[in-house]
């Protein structure tokens, strides 16, 4: 039985090829490995935008003076809205109720006479609260192109604001001065992609020896589990990380990203997330037999983790402590913050070496789970 | 098709997802994870984020900027820096995702009735983050310069009056939007799985050939397919309308019966694209893995992250087609806004008509293969 400790490097070739073999067999799995994370990130790039364009807004004028129909021009003209216009709010508020409509900016019967008394003049934002995030840019943005409007106004009529402000924000955006939203989603959406590739396809590979019986022959067979699992895993390593180069040129070359690190920080970055996202797959397919079972758990805690919870898309300062602290033990967290900084930044390695650590912490933990459950089903 | 054949194949089904322990934990517990979990990290605010201060000037008036942005809910960490290097560093190593640097004048030229600039260094990979930051930093710069203007005996600048509203959901709470889009998006995901996995595993395990071999015709297998997905994704439906309603409060203003004719047709809808999969796959994890390449995309196009609208025009005509993207207006509708019944309905035809184009696809597809 000592043998079974050791390293043997004829019996890793042996398995490193069996294993290359059924994934070069199944045409499926090089479409999962190459076809798919390409689509993915296609549909990432382009459905998944947070650039508020073109809204369809309701603009209600309920009177015929001369300010308000200015006012309401200058909601036509921006692009943020896509504007259709009523004098009566009743036409227009069945539409907010069918989602058609995002909102309803009213300018309100007295708002020109308010405007020439002097007093303050209100104007009523109406948002479809259902969908809160939309709702929170509509109102935001409807605030900028009234005070927007407002400013101009004054500027025109020569009331100059005493001297102007005192205190005047000079704003830079680093790193993405467009601030377009693809250059973050696009790295973070590698993140995701991988996620997939190196959990979902290792727990359901696995998985299926189990499932199929295979597993059995493989215990007869005089292979130690350090072999077995490195065995198994080389390839689908190589794998990953050709699907992350793969990823990253279409991100570059196709998608406009900027890539302004190195290509060995990106190899680095990547080899030491697979560790987590391999180790995770390997001890699902372990702790499970069953590929349904397995996929499902590939889906709640690999997908679902790297997709909400790594900032990808949501602030993770903004979320509720409890799940702050979940964040710090999801994989993918590190690995989309430190794409988005190789492709925006550049290698910063103080950032880099903690992503690092961590992943292959994260990784080194997966994996003693996944040895001690499979030498358990082993011996 | 006869009744009794088609009961013995429904049960068959169902029993054969519902046999292992585990796969009936992982039915049950996801989509609870789902619920208590992830439906509280998606939200686009930007609260308690970490800040940076380069204060060159140390005056009066710097010392007030800062406090007053310390105050918001925005504001969380506040890291002070004593260079424009360690600023660069803050920021460089995404410790913070805003950085404020005043220079040595500041309070200086305010008190001389110039103009002073405070510098506003945002993080762009955090893009979306960053702008909602922007926003907060100005409108507090706008209160201290109205402030300014008052203590140098001026007017309060004129400004106009914005009521903001919000319909249906007046905080904003973003509970009531994730908790009812989860209805469809779970209903949708474990019956997208369970058909294509259904005769993938019969392939798989070789019992193909005792269905052919069945009395059994086509319909009445693709029927005896599709039932059970039907019934175990209105079960996981009706679980997370139950937590919306009972457990988060959420309002529920629309009715019941329409909200599950429309759960019903919408989860046949998917059945047919999960028979399809199902049909063309050979093994179970191509099976899995079709499935999710296909439920994937289905959420992404339904405007559940990111609103349709920003959308190209092109992915927009392609949303049309997602029976998730019209099944959310009515889930939605159902719970804030009391959505009126002709408008259901009208939501209800192309669920429909998407149902009728899968399931049609699914039944050529399914016949092919046991011809």
């Amino acid at each position: 039985m000592t043998s079974r400790r050791r390293f043997n490097a004829a019996r890793l070739l042996a398995i490193v090829r069996k294993e290359s073999f059924q994934i070069v067999r199944d045409p499926s799995n090089l479409l999962i490995a190459f076809v798919l994370p390409v689509v993915l990130l296609f549909l990432f790039a382009f459905a998944v935008s947070l650039d508020i364009d073109e809204v369809a807004v309701g603009v209600v004028v309920e009177n015929q003076g001369a300010a308000s129909a200015e006012l309401g021009a200058a909601f036509a003209a921006t692009r943020y809205f896509d504007t259709r216009f009523a004098r009566d709010r009743r036409e227009l508020e069945p539409l907010v109720v069918a989602g058609e409509l995002r909102g309803l900016v009213v300018i309100p019967q007295d708002f020109d006479a308010a405007l020439e008394r002097g007093t303050p003049a209100r104007l009523q934002v109406l948002t479809d609260g259902a969908a809160p995030n939309t709702a929170g840019f509509v109102a935001n943005y409807a605030r900028g192109v009234a005070e927007a409007w407002w400013s101009s106004q004054r500027a025109e009529a020569g009331v100059d604001e005493e001297r102007g402000p005192s205190v005047r924000v000079e704003p830079r955006f680093w790193y993405n001065p467009e601030l377009s939203s693809r250059a973050f989603i696009v790295p973070g959406a590698i993140a995701i992609v991988m996620t997939m590739i190196g959990t979902m396809l290792t727990a359901l590979v696995v998985a299926r020896e189990w499932e199929r019986g295979t597993m059995e022959a493989i215990i007869a067979s005089p292979i130690g589990i350090g072999e077995f699992l490195v065995g198994k895993l080389a390839p689908y390593f190589v794998l990953g990380l050709g699907a992350t180069l793969a990823c990253a040129l279409t991100a570059e070359h196709v998608l406009g990203v900027p890539m302004r690190g190195s290509v060995f920080a990106l190899l680095a970055l990547g080899s030491a997330f697979l560790v987590p996202a391999l180790g995770l797959g390997l001890l699902i397919s372990a702790a499970t037999k069953n590929q349904f079972v397995a996929s499902q758990l590939a889906l709640f805690s690999g997908f679902l983790p790297a997709l909400l919870l790594s900032g990808f898309l949501f602030e993770i300062e903004s979320m509720p402590l409890p799940l702050q602290w979940l964040t710090h033990v999801v994989a993918a967290r590190y690995f989309v913050e430190s794409l988005q900084t190789l492709f925006l930044t550049g290698d910063v390695w103080s950032e880099f070496a903690r992503s690092i650590a961590a992943l292959v912490a994260i990784g080194g933990v997966l994996f003693a789970l996944a040895a001690r459950n499979t030498r358990k089903r082993l011996e | 098709m006869r009744f009794q054949r088609l009961v013995a194949q429904i049960r068959k089904e169902i029993l054969s997802v519902l046999r292992d322990p585990r796969t009936r934990a992982v039915l049950i517990g996801p989509p609870l994870l789902q619920l208590f979990v992830f439906a509280f990290a998606a939200t686009l605010e930007v609260e308690n984020v970490s800040l940076a201060v380069l204060d060159l000037d140390g005056g009066k008036w710097s010392h007030e900027l800062v406090q007053r942005v310390r105050a918001t809910r925005m504001a969380g960490d506040v890291l002070v820096v004593e260079s424009h290097d360690a600023l660069a560093e803050a920021v460089d190593a995404r410790r913070v995702l805003a950085a404020m640097a005043f220079q040595p004048d500041f309070s200086r030229r305010i008190e001389a009735g110039l103009p002073a600039d405070v510098q506003i260094v945002l993080d762009g990979r955090r893009g979306n983050s960053a702008q909602i930051a922007l926003g907060y930093l100005q409108s507090i710069v706008a209160e201290l310069n109205a402030d300014l203007a008052v203590l140098r005996g001026g007017r309060p600048p004129r400004t106009i009056a914005i009521d903001v509203r919000h319909w249906f959901n007046p905080n904003l709470e973003y509970l009531w939007f994730t908790v009812p889009s989860l209805v469809g998006i779970l209903s949708m995901f474990s019956a997208l799985i369970i058909t294509a996995l259904s005769i993938a595993r019969e392939r798989e395990l070789g019992t193909f050939e005792q269905l052919l071999v069945s009395p059994a015709s086509p319909l009445e297998i693709i029927a005896g397919k599709c039932i059970p997905a039907v019934v175990i994704g209105t079960v996981l439906g009706s679980v997370m309308l139950a937590a919306g309603i009972f457990l988060y409060r959420i309002p529920f203003t629309g009715s019941v019966l329409l909200l599950y004719a429309a759960l019903v047709v919408f989860i046949l809808s998917v059945v047919g694209v999960g028979l399809m999969i199902s049909s063309i796959s050979r093994t179970q994890q191509q099976a899995i893995l079709g499935a999710f390449s296909a439920g994937v995309p289905l959420v992404l196009l339904s405007g559940f992250a990111t609103p349709v609208e920003n959308m190209p025009p092109v992915l927009q005509a392609l949303a049309q087609a997602d029976p998730l993207k019209h099944f959310l207006v009515i889930v939605q509708g159902s719970f804030l806004k009391a959505l009126p019944p002709d408008v259901v309905l009208e939501t209800l035809v192309p669920i429909l008509l998407i149902a009728a184009v899968t399931l049609t696809a699914a039944l050529f597809f399914v016949r092919g293969r046991l011809e």
